[in-house]
């Protein structure tokens, strides 16, 4: 069987009630910037990418162990994968 | 025979040639250790200086964490090794789930550098033995990511086990007390500057007491930790157990 690449992105962002100082500026400064009505800002990040594997269960698996163990730090901040492409045949690394 | 002392190199270190200095105070030897190595070349004590390893990609202290020296580090803290992880070093240590806790950007968003006090909350433990005495020390603080940060069961449980090392202090010694303390850098919960683990040969602290062991450089009050470690490191190596070990 050949394996197939598949692409995730791995959003991480502190957990509820964890100082989230950059959330906190952001909120801080909308008024600057004109909009109105914001409020519990929060700033994570988002990592794509790209895995080589039989299924997408596996290539899934694969992330999820990133994720947990690499991505994000589970005592302040908590993560979801998201598939965001269907397989490809090449691996630039470059959603389609 | 002078007691042997590991500093690990990482990309991006910037504190390492500051920590061989220190030892060299201390009259220890320093052996750089690099990032990619596979074993401590037979050092009785390690040293993780501070910095930026890896440029802090993702959160610092991370990538390090992954690299091979990390795996032998881990291993040789199994084995009741000391290990002491300054600033940038105690946030590799606590990724690598060596020391308890995470440090999060400073409350204040900004990189703080500046002289700071801090005191030890235990005299008994292998980095803090030759302090004496409870009183303020003055060291710098250099880093963007210095909040430490545990849930309250976490912080209940260290401060019941005697983990907290070292707390944010004014000059005449007095707690930081709350997290928006100006003697309190970053906003740390509790104040909280250093921590050991349960069994009490791992220590990590954000303050540099490796730039602080000489009366030249503005203060020596960082020597009595650098000594204690060096102390230690000597001790364990010869066969002699430490005068004290563990949490209490």
């Amino acid at each position: 069987m050949t394996a197939m690449d598949f692409r995730f992105a791995v959003n991480v962002s502190p957990k509820p009630g964890i100082l989230d100082p950059q959330g906190r500026a952001v909120e801080g400064s909308r008024g600057h910037q004109g909009s109105e009505g914001v409020s519990c800002v929060r700033v994570g990040r988002r990592i794509e990418v790209t895995v080589a594997a039989a299924d997408e269960d596996a290539a899934r698996a694969i992330v999820e162990r990133l994720a947990a163990e690499f991505l994000s730090n589970p005592l302040i901040e908590a993560y979801v994968v998201e598939a965001v492409g269907a397989a490809s045949s090449t691996r630039s690394g470059v959603p389609a | 025979m002078t007691v042997r002392i590991g500093v690990v190199i990482f990309p991006g270190s910037n504190r390492d040639i500051d920590a061989i200095n220190a030892l060299d105070v201390a009259n220890a030897e320093a052996v750089p250790l690099w990032h990619d190595d596979v074993d401590l070349a037979g050092v009785a004590g390690v040293l993780l200086p501070g910095g930026f390893a890896y440029g802090d990609y993702l959160r610092a202290g991370v990538i390090a964490r992954f690299s091979p020296v990390m795996r032998a580090v881990a291993g040789f803290a199994a084995d009741g090794g000391h290990v002491l992880g300054i600033c940038n070093g105690f946030q590799i240590l606590t990724e690598a789930h060596l020391l308890p806790g995470a440090l999060l950007r400073n409350r204040g968003l900004r990189f703080v550098s500046r002289e700071v006090a801090i005191a030890a909350e235990r005299l008994d433990t292998p980095f803090t033995h030759a302090l004496g005495e409870r009183r303020a020390l003055r060291m710098p603080v250099a880093h963007g990511e210095g909040c430490f940060y545990a849930d309250d069961a976490t912080l209940d449980e260290l401060e019941a086990n005697g983990q907290v090392l070292f707390r944010y202090v004014t000059a005449d010694g007095a707690s930081a007390g709350g997290e928006d303390d100006r003697a309190n850098p970053n906003g740390s919960l509790r104040a909280i500057a250093g921590v050991i683990n349960a069994a009490g040969n791992v220590a990590g602290l954000m303050p540099h007491p490796e730039t602080a062991v000489e009366a030249v450089l503005g203060s020596d009050d960082g020597l009595g930790i650098i000594a204690s470690f060096v102390a230690s490191a000597a001790e364990r190596q010869a066969g002699r157990e430490p005068a004290v070990v563990g949490a209490r």
